[in-house]
């Protein structure tokens, strides 16, 4: 379990991590969310004690970092996938680390194997891929089969194949009733991997919420249907007391009711449906909306272009609930 | 705490495990050696066109260690490299969240290459020492002299300190290109050329190198050189001040930035 009690970082005036609170919890997998520049790599450096925060704490199964006995025997932690030396082997970069937490040197090559670097176990690292500097740096974490595992954007520069293991891989680890938590900027990665969320935009705390919460709350689902008859339809799902709207590409679409009641009401007047379709907006779009106001850097509009405010998803189909919520209230 | 001795012996693995390790510990014994046995050589063909204050003040053991003004330049980047490699790689922070106690870390590491650079250092001055007196002919002294052994083992201990030195400001400036980028043209040129100003020259005796290459000398007044205010263990001792305050400002860098 790791916690976090109002940790801030001020580089200068500029405040990187701003009272951050929450806690990781064991036997999930805590996805870490945030736009890039929001703060997320220096809280986990914080959370290593590499870098000093400006106030607050972070707890390890209640302790420091720094009193931590042998620290890769409780926390591994994947942060830059070249902080290794180029020029020694990738056994041996792995053997100073075992060594100096009196792990058995056995274990640097179960770590190899595990990760598929055996063939090349030799080799300097810095003749390494980006996807073998990464696995290095994912088996340097997992060389102490510590409870506790961070990865700081684990995916960048794997291949399909890649992403796919290291998937699965934080998985397994989550089954075993290990803590793992791992950053990304990508929503679309986290929905897939992630069983919690945690998403800081400029170093605040945006959302804390159980994944299964956040894509309830956060995507809208709705049913689209195409068909010939289009008004004597809109017509039947009126008389049914149901709204529906037609887009500009000539579909109907509508909220709260399920794809067999709306087959069945078709079937029920003989009207021919072209299409009959589940949707959901996309995750990405909720998460562009929540930290729209706290997007580090805004990529520059052409000149005559709206404002980068104005460039959020638009509300209507596809946004998510709240913000709809939010311009009612 | 993590365990010193596993601390030490994974500084030890990271040390000869690379190979810029051999490469710049080869060269400062082989340079040195070489060197110094070419002026052996040179001043044994060519005594008697000195100045005569040179060669009533003429001092074999010295001259013995004259190829150290190159081969200690290799012990600096040995020195440089220890710890700046660290930083140049990333790899600091993953050594710092394997040890998260600064004080262990960074003087075990120091420790480990510390002694590889004190037992080399050694060895060199000891090589370059007998080689020298061989080449120098009827010019030469022996280890037995008043002195001498004092100045062959002061050479072993001012080779190792110059790698230190190193390794604490590489441990305050972060980054191996900075500090060698500082330390090769300081003890190269800087104090070779201020140690020879008139002016400039009380400053520069006081300087790392110029306070502990007292402790080669065994002639006083060596080669002419002039009298100077502290003897050779007291040089030795100025040195090792320099290196105690490299240590510190090193040691309270890492403890205060972020890595």
């Amino acid at each position: 379990m790791i916690e976090l009690e109002g940790l801030t970082k001020r580089f200068g005036t500029k405040v990187a991590v701003d009272h951050l609170s929450f806690t990781v919890r064991p036997g999930v997998v805590t996805g870490f969310l945030g736009p890039n520049g929001a703060g997320k790599s220096t809280t986990m450096r914080m959370m290593l004690d590499l870098d000093n925060p400006t106030s607050g704490t972070v707890r390890i199964d209640g302790r420091h970092y720094r009193d931590l006995d042998e620290p890769l025997k409780y926390i591994g932690a994947l942060l830059d996938a070249k902080a290794m030396h180029g020029g020694r082997s990738a056994y041996n970069n792995l053997l100073c680390l075992a060594q100096s937490n009196r792990i058995a040197e056995r274990r640097v090559g179960e770590v190899l194997e595990l990760v598929g670097l055996t063939p090349v176990a030799r080799k300097k690292s810095k003749s390494f891929s980006m996807g073998m500097g990464q696995r290095l740096g994912i088996a340097s974490a997992l060389l102490g089969d510590p409870e506790i595992l961070m990865f700081d954007e684990p995916v960048n520069g794997l291949d399909p194949e890649g992403i796919h293991w290291i998937r699965n891989l934080m998985k397994t680890l989550a089954q075993e009733g290990r803590t793992i938590f791992v950053s990304s900027h990508l929503m679309s990665e986290m929905a897939l991997t992630a069983d919690h969320l945690i998403v800081i935009g400029q170093g605040k705390l945006l959302a804390d919420t159980s994944m299964a919460d956040f894509i309830h709350k956060n995507s809208r689902s709705y049913v689209r249907l195409r068909s010939p008859q289009q008004e004597q339809l809109r017509d039947v799902l009126h008389a049914a007391g149901m709204t529906a709207v037609e887009t500009a590409g000539g579909t109907l679409e509508v909220d709260g009711a399920s794809t067999e009641r709306l087959g069945e009401l078709a079937a029920e007047h003989r009207i021919v449906l072209h299409e009959l379709s589940a949707q959901r907006a996309s995750l990405e779009e909720a998460f562009m909306q929540m930290t729209a106001g706290a997007v580090e850097y805004h990529a520059h509009l052409a000149p005559g272009a709206p404002p980068p405010d104005a460039a959020a998803p638009p509300a209507g189909h596809g946004a998510p609930q709240w913000a709809a919520r939010d311009k009612g209230a | 705490m993590a365990s010193t001795p596993a601390v030490l012996q994974s500084e030890w693995t990271k040390i000869r495990t690379v190979s810029s390790t051999r490469w710049t510990l080869i060269s400062a014994l082989a340079v040195t050696v070489a060197l110094s046995a070419a002026l052996c050589a040179l001043m044994n063909a060519t005594f008697d066109d000195l100045p005569a204050t040179e060669r009533l003040t003429f001092d074999p053991t010295l001259i013995s260690f004259s190829g150290m003004v190159l081969g200690q330049l290799a012990m600096v980047v040995f020195g440089v490299l220890v710890v700046g490699t660290e930083y140049s790689s990333g790899m600091i922070r993953t050594s710092l969240a394997a040890v998260p106690q600064r004080a262990t870390f960074i003087f075990s590491k120091i420790t480990v290459a510390g002694l590889l650079a004190l037992v080399v250092g050694m060895a060199t001055s000891f090589l370059t020492f007998f080689l020298g007196q061989a080449l120098l002919g009827e010019h030469r002294t022996t280890i037995g002299e008043e002195n001498v052994l004092r100045a062959v083992v002061g050479g072993g201990l001012y080779m190792g300190l110059m790698a230190i030195f190193s390794m604490g400001v590489a441990t305050m400036l972060r980054s191996s290109m900075l500090s060698l980028g500082i330390l090769m043209p300081f003890f190269f040129l800087v104090s070779q050329i201020l140690s020879a100003v008139p002016g400039a020259k009380d400053v520069a005796r006081y300087f790392p190198d110029q306070a502990g290459a007292k402790i080669m000398q065994v002639v006083p007044n060596a080669m002419n050189s002039g009298d100077s205010p502290y003897g050779p263990w007291t040089g030795l001792g100025i040195m090792l001040l320099w290196v105690v305050a490299a240590l510190v400002g090193g040691f309270l860098v890492l403890k205060k930035r972020d890595a």
